[in-house]
Formats: structure tokens, sequence, C-alpha cells
């Protein structure tokens, strides 16, 4: 006998509920569920990823109420009741990307794309923090996610480009 | 050919799903299957005396538990040795799961499937495995006295031996030339252990439909046209049975390549048996222990030169660590051995290399495939020539250059392809002067008084290779153009963030004159491509990109040939401009593209309105011919290959300035120099990503990363926190410059780009730090402690 999504009635179940990319989204879950394996395979949010399940490489980094955490290194029960920013949800309502993806795409920042919405999230942040971060800051900022393809040139540059693209934008909304 | 898109940095049209998080890698997919999790071997080498199932069997979500005992024929035979060659006399691999011995720490022992991963990871924990511990043998050198054998049919722990010999021109040998030379060294190299390490591990997810008997296999592979071979015949299924699908892939590197791995054969035979789908994901323990490493060489020196530093003579014996098993034959060592000569004449060259087993994971190509230890051994010998003759480095380099109007030039050599290394095209003497006008070369020795004037260390480094690139045997392509003008390409290599489907795109788009985004491009489908070989060696680009740039042009031949029926005009005063064939110089008459393809294919059903041009009283059809002619085919479609006579040779060369600390020995590379030329660039954008790449793939290698085995073959630094990859604090700001010398051999004149940036780091880096200390730097990687350490050795 097993309960909901196949857990074993052996192990005790937790309600979890929190709000992702705007949503409110719940799962029952246990308590060693990973906030990442909670994202990718509860609520089907691929898009956050797991590099080395032990909080180095950073491509599971997501937003938990605008911070940059470590989703792999997270308990699912431990984040209940508050917000997370995915991957999937740096895009604007309208789906329109964010200034951070557009100019990914447009400084070819990425190859295989696997590290990439962990940085998404991580820049997302920084530049929230820090709008015009010169280059030492963008290194440092970015310093706690791995990318094995681009070798972080096109990646310093693309957050530069992010922050020139948001300013861009919020004159051409104020 | 119109160069409107080839050659032009085009944006990426992948980027648009991977920054929103719509990628679909492995782990993606599946979301119901079941999982697989494996037992693995804690000792380097042992004899399994028992494996007691017992305690896992009640675990929570237990669906079965398989060890080799349970293996059906063919599953249970040893993986295939993909790569036979005359000298590996001794060529072993490993069963699927264990048979009596392991033979590394990481191999695989059980097989565990449960409703999800943690539960199968539970029950994993509870099997209890006793082992017999045996000896193991860690380290080339202890494994060639043989006193332990890795296989006990191996004698000496010998895998492969292999000499090959260039004469010089008066046909004396090349430890005759040293001998006679005015000038010898000789010398000893290391070169230690790393690993591709994508950040996205391997990974096999597997539908098995018994209803119809066949089976679809998802798997973050470099060739899903050969897994798809493999695993049909383990299984023993009908090919047509049996798909391979490579999803998107987070990096390969190299590791990819290898296959059937034990999991890719475990995981599809598990879900036919099951009738269920079964996923299995690496972690990246597993991935440290249980995939494959590279590089481990020990390499013994001898060169005689003349006053000029003109090399009379070279010979080279080499230990390669090929861990424990051989599936991939002696790729590594083999283009270790024919790419050492790099952009040189040399008088007379021998090599000699022998294989050896180590109680270590086997050791498979990772980017740059035996060239990094190659080109560490030749640029090493050049820079210990000039310090002996007290010339300048990038001087002696020149002496010993092939020259622009020596090609082809002919090594005299077999390479990795079985094939001559014959060099097709290049311009070494202007590739130097390009680099040291981009680093400074001629001045650094001001910039470096003037910093010692500060107290501050620096030191300048050069290294330059030759890469053999786009090896066959072939690739192909196929290009359909449907009644909607869209074009779908595919081909069945695969990717892993190379940009494929835009630069194939690129080529389609100015192949047959449409817009780009027009173009899909779909790769490492067996579904829609089922000939293939695979991503490896620098080869995607000028296989398959001449493959579908040939396809593209019998899509063209014969969109003008119907379009010059439809138009009433001679084919030859077509062309194709934004999809619409028109008369040359004539703006009015034309047809677009997508009615081509509805009067290509005749039919007798309108499904649409524009398909009625096609049936059969639409009055268009000549009634004296049948409705398809002879030797044509329905559809504006096209398939086609290419198969290189022989590899084409691209090249480049490196420069770094680095400061060392005079007190912490701590190296930093304050700069970074690359001229490259990979023949005619289809998006230069993306051949400087590939560099970047490279380049800080090398920084890894020559600084920062191994893989530390203990005496008892223990990984000691199998994680991301002990197994040190370069983050953005530790790559440097890389300038690149770039020469297009066109490769002959292809219609595209391209050769490939994807390993180039790895491959003379190493050396460089030694280079600039042997110019800053003055003290031999002859093993890499590496480490502050070691130079510390040299510094002592060499006070003494």
């Amino acid at each position: 006998m097993s309960g909901k999504r196949g857990w074993p009635v052996g192990e005790a179940l937790h309600e979890v509920s929190l709000t992702v990319n705007g949503v409110v989204r719940q799962a029952r879950v246990p308590a060693r569920r990973l906030l990442s394996d909670f994202l990718r395979h509860d609520l089907g949010l691929t898009g956050t990823h797991v590099g080395c399940e032990h909080g180095v490489c950073g491509c599971c980094t997501v937003l938990l109420d605008g911070a940059p955490v470590r989703s792999c290194l997270t308990f699912a029960v431990t984040v209940a009741g508050q917000e997370i920013t995915t991957v999937e949800g740096l895009a604007g309502p309208d789906g329109e990307p964010s200034p951070v993806q557009r100019a990914f795409a447009e400084c070819h920042a990425l190859q295989c794309g696997f590290c990439t919405p962990g940085f998404l999230c991580t820049v997302t942040a920084l530049l929230r923090d820090n709008p015009e971060p010169d280059e030492l800051h963008i290194v440092e900022g970015i310093s706690g996610n791995l990318c094995r393809c681009t070798g972080y040139q096109n990646i310093v540059k693309a957050v530069g480009r992010a922050a020139e693209l948001a300013r861009e934008g919020g004159e051409g909304t104020a | 050919m119109s160069t409107r898109l080839f050659g032009e940095p085009v944006a990426r049209r992948e980027d648009g799903r991977l920054v929103t998080g719509q990628g679909r890698y492995l782990d993606d997919l599946g979301h119901d299957a079941l999982a697989a999790a494996f037992v693995r071997s804690p000792h380097a080498h042992a004899r399994i005396r028992d494996i007691d199932v017992s305690a896992a069997l009640d675990a929570d979500g237990l669906v079965a538990i398989y060890t080799y005992e349970d293996l059906p024929e063919r599953v249970r035979d040893p993986l295939p040795l993909l790569i036979p060659h005359p000298a590996l006399t001794h060529g072993r691999t490993a069963y699927p799961l264990a048979r009596d011995v392991v033979r590394h720490v990481g191999e695989p022992v059980v097989m565990v499937v449960a409703r999800d991963r943690y539960l199968a990871e539970d029950a994993a924990a509870l099997i209890e495995v006793d082992y017999e511990q045996l000896k193991p043998v860690v380290g080339v050198e202890e494994a060639v006295q043989g006193a332990h054998l890795v296989h006990q049919d191996v004698p000496g722990n010998v895998g492969a031996h292999l000499v090959q010999e260039v004469p010089s021109p008066g046909g004396a040998g090349a430890e005759q030339e040293v001998d006679a030379a005015p000038h010898r060294l000789s010398f000893r190299l290391d070169i230690e252990r790393s690993a591709s390490m994508p950040l996205e591990g391997r990974g096999v997810y597997a539908r098995w439909d018994a209803d119809d008997g066949s089976l679809r296999v998802y798997s973050s592979t470099q060739t899903s046209t050969s897994v798809r071979m493999a695993v049909a015949a383990k299984l023993g299924l009908p090919l047509p049975k049996v798909e391979v699908i490579a999803p998107d892939v987070g990096g390969g590197f190299g590791v990819k390549i290898v296959h059937p791995w034990p999991e890719e054969v475990l995981v599809p035979w598990a879900a036919m048996l099951l009738g269920r789908e079964v996923k299995w994901t690496e972690d990246r323990r597993e991935h440290f222990v249980a995939s494959a490493h590279e590089r481990a060489q020990v390499q013994q020196v001898r060169v005689g030169f003349d006053d000029e530093g003109r090399v009379l003579g070279l010979s080279v014996t080499i230990l390669h660590d090929h861990g424990a098993y051989t599936p991939y034959g002696i790729i590594v060592p083999i283009i270790t051995a024919t790419q050492l000569l790099g952009p040189y004449k040399i008088g007379a060259y021998r090599v000699e290399f022998s294989s050896i087993y180590t109680n270590t994971v086997q050791v498979t190509p990772y980017r740059g495939a035996g060239r990094p230890q190659a080109v560490f051994c030749m640029e090493r010998t050049m820079d210990k020539i000039a310090a002996y003759l007290g010339r300048d480095r990038a001087q002696v380099r020149a002496a010993n250059f092939i020259q622009p109007d020596e090609f082809p030039y002919d090594q005299g050599l077999l390479f990795q392809d079985g094939r001559p290394l014959i060099y097709d095209s290049g311009d070494y003497p202007e590739s130097l002067r390009l680099l040291k006008e981009l680093v400074g070369w001629d001045d650094f020795h001001e910039v470096k008084a003037e910093a010692a004037r500060h107290g501050r260390r620096l030191g300048i480094g050069i290294g330059c290779y030759v890469e053999g690139t786009g090896v066959g045997p072939y690739e192909g392509g196929h290009v359909q153009v449907t009644s909607d003008g869209r074009v779908h390409v595919s081909t069945g290599l695969t990717s892993q963030g190379q940009g494929h489907e835009t630069v194939f795109a690129q080529i389609a788009a100015t192949e047959l004159g449409v817009p780009l985004d027009r173009v899909s491009v779909v790769t490492g489908d067996t579904r829609r491509f089922g000939y293939a070989v695979g991503t490896f060696a620098s080869r995607a680009a000028v296989l398959s990109g001449n493959a579908i740039a040939l396809a593209c042009r019998k899509v063209r031949e014969k969109a003008l040939r119907v379009a010059a029926e439809a138009l009433e005009a001679d084919p030859r005063d077509l062309e194709i401009e934004d999809g619409v064939v028109r008369v040359a110089g004539n703006p009015g008459a034309g047809v677009p593209l997508a009615t081509v393809a509805v009067l290509s294919n005749p039919l007798r059903y309108a499904f649409d309105e524009e398909a009625v041009r096609a049936t059969q009283f639409a009055g268009t059809a000549d009634l004296s011919r049948p409705p398809v002619d002879d030797g044509d085919e329905p559809g504006l479609e096209g398939r086609d290959y290419y198969s290189p006579v022989r590899s084409t040779f691209a090249s480049g060369m490196h420069a770094a300035v680095v400061e060392t600390d005079p007190d912490t020995a701590e190296i930093r590379i304050l700069r970074y120099a690359v001229v490259h030329d990979c023949g005619r660039m289809i998006n230069p954008m993306i051949v400087e990503g590939q560099i970047h790449g490279g380049v800080a793939q090398g920084v890894g290698g020559a600084l920062y990363e191994r893989m530390v085995y203990d005496g008892h073959g223990q990984l000691l630094n199998a994680s991301f926190m002990d197994f040190l990859m370069p983050y953005a604090t530790e790559v440097p700001y890389i300038q690149t410059a770039h020469l297009e010398t066109p490769s002959p051999l292809n219609p595209l004149g391209i050769k490939g780009a994807g390993e180039a940036g790895v491959i003379p780091v190493s050396a460089v880096i030694a280079s600039a730090v042997e110019d800053a200390e003055g003290i031999p730097v002859d093993r890499m990687p590496i480490s502050p402690s070691e130079l510390h350490e040299l510094r002592r050795t060499s006070r003494r």
C-alpha cells in the first residue's frame, strides 16, 4: 500500500505548500525531499538543474524570497510558505524574456545550457542588489556557479549587457 | 554559394528554450518512470565472495534487484571493445555488472529498481556484498613492474604496445639522428589525470512498448546511432524496433562518446523485463568513479638538434595509463603519438607507447584526446632547446615550422582513423606573427623587467599545435522542404551545446536561399536519421556540415528543375532567393519553394488547398510521362553523405603571461592570447565560444584539476568540493585572432574547432611559469605548493 505519488505509507508525509513563480503550489512529500527534487519531480518544473548534489556547482540555484539558494541543499519542508522563483518564472507576465535572459542569448553566454538556469537566477538577484556592477563585482557575483562550456567570458559580458538592458527597459517604462 | 548566412555571427536558435527552462535534458523526461540505482564497488580490486540482498527485499518501493547471475545471454557478455587495433593485444572490457572480480572503485555490482530514486538508494544501501580484497595496482610505473596484475591474463599489465618510426630524409632512425646531432637533451615529463566533467552526468531512460515490441531509449550520449545498434544487439531486438534519442545534453567533452555504458544496456533490459519505464540518472560521485578519465601519461624524451634549434631526431617513449578497461581501444595514446609533431618538420621521429592497466577508472577521450599531452611534450621540448641554445623560444619554433608552400605535408605516420597523417593546409609563420603581435611577445622583456623592479615576477609562455579534425568514416544529412515552405534538416550525430541547430541551419539557409527562421534542425534522433558515427574529434561541422550542404545541393537542383517546368524557363536561369525560385534578374516571375514542394509530390488526394495543384486532374502534368519520372522520387527532399578521404588539420598558437607570487607561489594568468585557424568559419561567435570554453578547461588542467588516487586505488577527491574546476575567478580574459586557411578537402573548406582551445594550455602555462621562475617545469598540473616545492628543491 502506498500513499500519494507512490510514497510508502511507512514514511511520514508532509503537506508542503509554497508560492512558486507567483502561484501557490503544494504536494505531500517526505521530510527528506530536496527542494530541487520537489521542484523538478513533484511540481514538474524541470528548468532547475542538478549538477553535483552537494551545493558546489550552482546549477540548482533558485531564488528563495528573492535570495539565491542551492535548492539541492534545501529540504522542501523547510521552505514551506515561502516564495520561490525558478528559471521558469524569470520572464515577464506576457512571456517576454527578462533582460538577463535576453542578454545571455545575445552574448552567447551559454552553450549546453545546463548551468544556465542557475546563472540566470544568480544574476537576477545580483543585478537587483547592484544594478550597475563593475567587472570585479560581476566576476565575484557569479563565482559560485560553475560552467564547463563557456569559459565565463561571455557570461561576464552578458551580465553587463543585462544591466544595460534593464536600465533601458526601466527608462522605457518610467 | 551566397555568403549571406554562412560566416555570420548568427544568434543561436537553441537559446530561446534554454534560457527559459524549456530545455529537455535526460532527467527532465520520464516523470513516472521507475528509478534505477547501483551498488558499486568500494574497493579498487577485490573478489566478490557473496552478495546478500535479503535485507533489501522488504525495502519500501522496491521493484527488482539484479546481479550478474540474473543477466541473460548477450546482456551478460563483456561490453564491446569499440575500437580494436592490432597493437591492442590484450584488450579487456567490463561486464555490465561485475562478475567475480571488481577492478576499480565504482564498478557496478548490483542494479536496484524501485519506485523512485530515494527508495532505490535505500534498498541499495541494504545490500551486503562480501569482498575478498586483492592487491590494487595504482600508477603506471608500479603497474609495469607487473608484480600485481589488474587482469590475471594480462602479463605486465600491458594492454598495448605500439612503435611508429619515421626515418630522416637520409634514411636514418631517430635514435641514430639524436646520437649524431650537434646537441642532445633527454628528460622526463608527467601529466596527471583529469576528466571531461560535463555538468550533466550520464543518464538513460527506456520505454518498452510491449504491444508492438518496440523500444525507445533516451540517453545523454554523444552517439545515439551507435547506442541503438549496441542495444539492439545486446537485447536481440531487430534494429528497426529500437530508437535512440539524445535529448538536450548538458555537455559531453568526450566522456559521453563511450557506449554502451553498463547502464545503457541494463536500463533498457530492465524496462523490457518489467514492462515499465525505467530511468537512471547518474549522480556526481558516480560520474567521478564510474565513467571515464583521461590525460595521465609519463613521457621520456630524447631530442637532437642543430645550432639553430632545428630538431634532427626526436624519440619519445610514453607510458599511458588507461585504467581498468579498454572499451575505447588505444585511441588516446595513438593521438598523442601522432599529433606530437605539431606544426614542425622533424628530421627523424620515433614514438613508442605502452598502454597500461591500473585499478582505476577507465581512460577514454576527454576534449583534446591525447593532444594536450602530445603538445606538452613537443612544446616543452622546444622550450628546452631554446633554453639550451640561449635563443628566443618563438624563433626556435619558427626554425622548425612547415612552410605554407609545403602543403599537403605528409608526416609519414598513420593517424587515429588508420589513414595517412597528411596536413592539408595551414600558415604557421603567419599564425606566429599574429600571436606575437597580439600578446606583445617582442616587447615582453621590458614588461617583465619593469615588473621585476616592483618586486613582481612575470613570465610569458607559448604553445603551438596542429589538430587533426573531422575524422571519418562519414556523416549524412537529410533535407526536406515541406508544402508549407519549411525546411527540415536532420543529421544523425548528436549535440552537447555546440550550437548545431544554428550552424547547420546557417548552412542550409545559405545553400537553399531561404530565410533562417524557416529552417529547423534535428540531431541525434535515430527516428529522423539512422546512419551516423557520432560527435567527437571536432568533426560535427566538417562531417555533418558538408553532408547537409551536399543534401541541400540535391534539393536545390530538384527545386530548380521542377520550378523551371512551372515557369517554362531554363533551370540554369533560375535562382532561389528568400524562399522563392525566380528567373535571375526578373523579380516578377517566381514560384515559392512551398509550391515547388507541392509540385514535387504528385497526388491523388488533396489534403489542403495548396495540394490541389498536385492532384491528377489539376491539368499540370505532362501526360506523356509517368507522374514520377524514372530515377526521380516524390517530394522535395535530398539525402547525402560526406565521407572524407582523411582528416583535415586545424592549427593554432596560444600565449600567456603569468604572475607568480614570490612568497605564496600563487600562479595568476594575467593575459591569454589565442590565434586559431579552423579554415572557413560558419559562425565566428560560436567558434569563439568553443575556444573560450576549451581554454578554460585547459586552465583547469594546467593549474587545478587532478584525480587524486591513493595507494589503495581510492579516488580521494571525487566531488566538486575537492576536484577543482575553474570558476569565473580563475579564467583569464581571452584575446583571440583568427586565420582562415580553407581546407581543400571538403566542399565548405572548413576544419573542426571543438577541441582546439584546450590543447596547448598546459604547455603554455608551463612555459610561462618556467619563464617567470627560471626553474624547469616538467609536470602538470602545477599547484602553488608544487611550485613552492620546485623552488625549494631547485635551490639545493
